[in-house]
C-alpha cells in the first residue's frame, strides 16, 4: 500500500495548501476558457445541429420557467414588503414601484435567474457530460469522428446564452407583478399610481443591460457545467464531485462577474 | 494457417499502421515503455496481455484518443501525433471502434446509436439509414431491438450493439477493446464470424484486444503479447502458441507465474 504523503507542518504546510488551491483554481480557469473558446470556434462549423439546440433550449428555457417564476415573484413581493415599510418612515411609499422595478431589471432578476438556472441546469450538464466521460461515451464520440465540444457543448452553451435573457425578461415581469400584488393587495396602494411610478423612472437601458448580464451568466453557467463534466474523472464519485463543483463555481463566477459587468454596463 | 497479409518471416506485407517508440505514463505510472509495431493492411492483429498491461491505452493511441509522451503513430502516412486536429478527425471516419462496456449513448435508442455515425457523416435517406441499422443488428444477431434503450439491454447485448455501431460506416480499420468478454461461446463465435466476414468482403484491418486465445486462433493473422508496457512477442497464432517464452505459456495455460519472474 502506498502511504499518503504527509503535509509539512506550520507555515510551509499552509503555503503548500494555499499553493495547491491556487494551482487548482488556475487549472479550473484554464479549462473554462478552453471550453469557452472551443465552443465559440465550433459554433460556426458544420454540421449545425438545430434539433439538439432546440432540445437544449427547451431544457434550459421552458423547463426553468416555474423555478424562475417563483423566485422572481417572491423576490418582488419581499422587495415591496421591505421597501414599503422602510419608505413609509419618510412618506415615500409612492416610490416602491420604481425601486422594485429598477432593482429587479438591473440586478435581481438576471442574478437570481443565473443562480437558479446554474443550480438546475448547470449541475445537470456537469452530471450528464461527467457520466458520458466516465462511461467512455465521449471517447466514443471522438472515435466516430465527432468533436464532443461541437456535439455536446455548443448546443448547451448557445441554448443558455439565448434562453437566459428570455427567462430574465419573464423574471422582470413576474417580479414587478409580485411587488404590485403586495403594494396594492396588502398595503392598499393605488394601482394606477403604482404602475405609473414603476415605469416612470425605468429606462430601456435598465432592461437591456440586465438582459446582457443574463446572457453572460448563461455563458458562464453552461461553460462551467460543461467544463466540469468534460474533465470528470474517478467514476460515480467523480461525477458527484463535478456536479457540486459546477454549481458552486458557476455561482461564484456569476457573482464575481456581476460586479464587473455592473461597473461596465451602468 | 496461411495469411496473405503476413510474410513468412512474420512481418506485415504492406504496413498500414506504424507505431514507433511509443511511451505513455500517467503520473508516476509508466504504462507504455517504448512500443514498436507495424500492422499490415488487411491484417487482423490480436493484442493480448494481463490486466493493467496497457492494452486499452495502446489501442486508444491508434485512433488519437490519447497523445503519447514520446513516439509516433502513423496511419496511412499520417502521423497522428503531429497532424492537425482536422486531419485526425477526417482520418477517424475510416475507423470503427468498440469499447469495453459498449459506450452506447444512454439517451438514445439502440437504433439511434447505430444510426449516429451514418447520419453524422453521410447524406443517406432515412430509409437507407434504417435499412443499414437493421443490417448491422442482424450481423451481431440482435434483430428487432432498434427501439430499445441501452439500459434495457444486458452487458453482452450492449457490447454487441457497440460492435454494430462500429461497423455502421463500413470502416477500413476496426479497433476492438475486448469485444467478446462476457459473451457466451455462440455469440463469441458470431462476433468472430463478423470480423472474418468484414475482412473478406471489405479488406478491413482489425486490431483486437482480447483474453480469448480461442478467438485469437480463429481470426488473427498475428498475436502480440504486451507486458510491462512493451511488446514481449508478436507472431502468427500457431507460432505464438508454440512459443517457449515462459510468460506466454503461463498466459496461454492460465498458470500463475512464479514470484521472481513477475
Amino acid at each position: 500500500m502506498v502511504e499518503a504523503t504527509a503535509r509539512p507542518a506550520g507555515i510551509v504546510g499552509w503555503l503548500d495548501h494555499f499553493g495547491s488551491l491556487i494551482v487548482r483554481g488556475l487549472d479550473d480557469l484554464g479549462r473554462f476558457f478552453y471550453i469557452m473558446s472551443s465552443s465559440v470556434m465550433w459554433t460556426f462549423r458544420r454540421p449545425f445541429d438545430g434539433t439538439e439546440l432546440m432540445r437544449q433550449m427547451v431544457r434550459v428555457g421552458w423547463d426553468s420557467i416555474p423555478v424562475v417564476f417563483l423566485t422572481c415573484l417572491f423576490t418582488g413581493m419581499v422587495l415591496a414588503l421591505q421597501t414599503y415599510r422602510g419608505f413609509e418612515r419618510f412618506h415615500a411609499e409612492g416610490f416602491v414601484g420604481s425601486v422594485v422595478a429598477l432593482s429587479l431589471t438591473r440586478e435581481l432578476a438576471p442574478v437570481l435567474t443565473g443562480l437558479m438556472v446554474a443550480g438546475r441546469v448547470g449541475s445537470a450538464m456537469a452530471a450528464e457530460l461527467g457520466t458520458m466521460r466516465v462511461t467512455e461515451q465521449i471517447d466514443a464520440l471522438y472515435a466516430m469522428a465527432t468533436e464532443p465540444v461541437h456535439y455536446l457543448v455548443v448546443p448547451r452553451v448557445n441554448a443558455s446564452v439565448l434562453m437566459l435573457p428570455i427567462l430574465t425578461l419573464v423574471g422582470d415581469a413576474v417580479g414587478i407583478i409580485g411587488g404590485w400584488l403586495i403594494s396594492v393587495g396588502l398595503f392598499g396602494a393605488n394601482s394606477y399610481l403604482y404602475m405609473e411610478r414603476t415605469f416612470q423612472f425605468l429606462e430601456v437601458n435598465d432592461i437591456t443591460s440586465g438582459l446582457v448580464k443574463a446572457a453572460f451568466f448563461g455563458l458562464i453557467l453552461s461553460v462551467t457545467g460543461c467544463a466540469k463534466g468534460f474533465y470528470t474523472s474517478g467514476g460515480a464519485e467523480g461525477v458527484g464531485r463535478a456536479t457540486t463543483s459546477a454549481v458552486v463555481t458557476a455561482c461564484l463566477y456569476i457573482l464575481l462577474s456581476d460586479f464587473f459587468l455592473t461597473k461596465i454596463l451602468f | 494457417m496461411f495469411s496473405p497479409h503476413i510474410s513468412p518471416t512474420g512481418s506485415p506485407v504492406e504496413p498500414m499502421i506504424s507505431i514507433i517508440g511509443l511511451y505513455k505514463s500517467f503520473g508516476d505510472n509508466d504504462v507504455l515503455n517504448g512500443i514498436d509495431l507495424e500492422i499490415g493492411r488487411g491484417e487482423s492483429l490480436m493484442l493480448v496481455g494481463g490486466s493493467g498491461a496497457g492494452k486499452s491505452v495502446f489501442i486508444k493511441h491508434l485512433i488519437g484518443l490519447l497523445q503519447p509522451d514520446e513516439g509516433h503513430v502513423v496511419v496511412d502516412g499520417i502521423d497522428l501525433t503531429v497532424a492537425a486536429p482536422e486531419a485526425v478527425l477526417e482520418l477517424r471516419k475510416r475507423f470503427g471502434m468498440t469499447f469495453q462496456e459498449g459506450a452506447l449513448f444512454d439517451s438514445m435508442t439502440v437504433g439511434d446509436n447505430i444510426a449516429f455515425p451514418i447520419r453524422r457523416h453521410t447524406s443517406k435517406s432515412a430509409k437507407e439509414v434504417t435499412a443499414r441499422v437493421r443490417e448491422c443488428l442482424e450481423m451481431v444477431r440482435l434483430p428487432d431491438i432498434e427501439d430499445k434503450m441501452p439500459s434495457e439491454l444486458s452487458g453482452g447485448m450492449r457490447r454487441r450493439v457497440g460492435f454494430a455501431r462500429a461497423i455502421a460506416l463500413e470502416p477500413g480499420i476496426l479497433l476492438f477493446d475486448e469485444p467478446t468478454t462476457g459473451l457466451d461461446p455462440i455469440n463469441t463465435a458470431a462476433i468472430g464470424n463478423v470480423i472474418n466476414q468484414l475482412r473478406t468482403e471489405l479488406g478491413v484491418t482489425a486490431v483486437t484486444i482480447t483474453h480469448d486465445m480461442g478467438l485469437a486462433t480463429k481470426i488473427a493473422d498475428r498475436v502480440a503479447m504486451l507486458r510491462r508496457g512493451r511488446i514481449l512477442l508478436v507472431d502468427t497464432p500457431e507460432r505464438f502458441l508454440e512459443s517457449e517464452n515462459w510468460f506466454v505459456q503461463a498466459f496461454i495455460n492460465g498458470e500463475v507465474p512464479e514470484e521472481d519472474h513477475l
